[in-house]
């Protein structure tokens, strides 16, 4: 069955697939971040007792929690550019390039999947430790900054780390709009040299590999992180 | 913003542009269903393969969830459509290839079925393992067999547990479903994007894609609530929610 295979088409191409790689690996861990600062701010913003807070952050998070990450992508490509001419008010801004534009669509999308974890990290943290943080003279930012937060984010660790993985898996469709990830590297290797089985085969085996041995760190630094409370 | 354009004859002659929003709608539609009875079929026997003694047959299982939920979605849809015709048999591979009806379809449609599978093993596995063992013992004592305990104790209990949970994953189906437009499947993100092409009228075509995704999470949320008060164990889950 794999008498036909060329596996030098990959060797080949691996400084070119390591490039995507890393494309992959930044646009995660940057989104990441944008994403859990966003959508701790959404968080606050949902658990808020004002609706004029409350509203539009459930708004957005349920609008975006229905949209497809996909057309979310095109959504992006097509405001970013339009923004950028709003806010640099020059006509001829040619947007932030596409990297720039896959980020803040990523970050625009993740956030509203953290809000909802962060949401219900800060609802698992016991209501007496606001109260007390209250009654020791603590003002809402401090409360939240120094007591509740720091507990809500220790017990979302893992669940937050697993939503990465997703996030990862998720950063492949870059793809549809020609991006040159792992896997639009893979695909661009294997239209130029007729290779399509080898190197998607290779980009499954890549991708299986990095998110399994990710998400098993994540299950022992959850047992780690549920012991010893 | 000039929604009119929805009502302007298509490019392609024969038709408006809002032909091709509902055409899109229809295959999102199509492509999710026929992929969710997949997945609720084989996760189904997955998640209770996972909770039997046997590791015979927990061991398979197991290899199957985290293989499918550990390559992107993408990577498995390529692979469907470009990877699997070549890989086996000759004669099967050239009737994939050449005689197929609608490979972009099904292809997508087993892709994602596959997919999902792995996600409502996962669920279903839970659901089952949050039954107290007390009851399987129980039934055991009382001289079921353990695929009668499975049929009469832990799957009744099982399914109600776990509609809340699959309620979401089969949310994810339909969001999931455009992703079948990297293999050429015309479902509503590839019509919306198709649209502004011809028409430049972007916002318009990805508002009312927006909106008809809106509104199918709607209509299945609401189903599915419903189903989930119809089937409640009194005293045993929580309420709906709010």
């Amino acid at each position: 069955m794999f008498t036909g295979f060329d596996f030098d088409v990959i060797s080949r191409s691996l400084p070119y697939l390591w490039q995507g790689m890393l494309f992959s690996l930044g646009l995660t861990l940057l989104s990441m971040l944008g994403g859990i600062l966003l959508g701790t701010l959404l968080a606050l913003m949902r658990l808020s007792s004002f609706t004029v807070l409350s509203a539009p952050a459930g708004g957005y998070v349920n609008l975006l929690r229905a949209t497809p990450l996909i057309l979310v992508i095109f959504w992006f490509y097509f405001l970013v550019p339009i923004a950028m001419k709003k806010i640099t008010g020059d006509a001829y801004a040619t947007g932030i390039g596409p990297f720039y534009s896959a980020l803040i669509a990523f970050t625009m999308f993740e956030a509203a999947y953290y809000c909802e974890i962060i949401r219900a990290g800060i609802q698992s943290v016991p209501r007496g430790q606001g109260h007390a943080a209250y009654a020791l003279g603590l003002n809402y930012r401090l409360a939240m900054t120094k007591i509740i937060l720091p507990q809500a984010f220790r017990n979302m660790v893992p669940i937050l780390l697993t939503q990465g993985i997703i996030l990862f898996q998720d950063t492949s469709l870059v793809y549809v709009v020609g991006l040159t990830d792992f896997m639009g590297a893979a695909s661009k290797v294997a239209q130029r040299d007729g290779r399509l089985v080898e190197m998607y085969l290779f980009a499954a085996l890549v991708y299986f590999l990095l998110c399994f041995s990710a998400s098993h760190f994540v299950r022992r630094l959850q047992v780690r992180y549920s012991t010893g409370r | 913003m000039d929604f009119s354009v929805f009502l302007q004859p298509a490019f392609s002659g024969g038709g408006t542009y809002l032909d091709w929003v509902l055409s899109g709608t229809k295959w999102t539609l199509l492509v999710s269903i026929l992929a969710w009875i997949i997945a609720f079929i084989v996760g189904s026997v997955l998640g209770v393969l996972r909770t039997t003694p046997l590791a015979v047959l927990r061991a398979p299982a197991t290899v199957y969830v985290e293989v499918f939920r550990n390559v992107p979605l993408l990577v498995q849809m390529f692979i469907w459509y470009f990877v699997l015709p070549e890989i086996v048999p000759l004669g099967m591979g050239d009737w994939m290839k050449t005689r197929m009806p609608m490979p972009e379809f099904w292809n997508a449609v087993l892709c994602l079925g596959f997919y999902t599978a792995s996600r409502v093993a996962e669920q279903v596995r839970s659901g089952i393992q949050s039954i107290p063992i007390g009851q399987t013992y129980a039934g055991l004592a009382m001289g079921l067999t353990r695929g009668q305990v499975y049929r009469h104790v832990l799957l009744p209990m099982g399914y109600r547990i776990v509609i809340p949970p699959l309620t979401s994953e089969f949310l994810t189906i339909f969001k999931n479903s455009s992703v079948a437009l990297t293999i050429g499947v015309l479902e509503l993100t590839a019509q919306a994007r198709q649209i502004s092409e011809y028409t430049f009228r972007t916002f318009e075509a990805f508002t009312v894609a927006t909106v008809i995704y809106v509104l199918i999470t709607l209509v299945v949320t609401v189903g599915m609530r419903t189903l989930e008060n119809k089937v409640r164990v009194p005293g045993y889950i929580g309420s709906a929610g709010k």
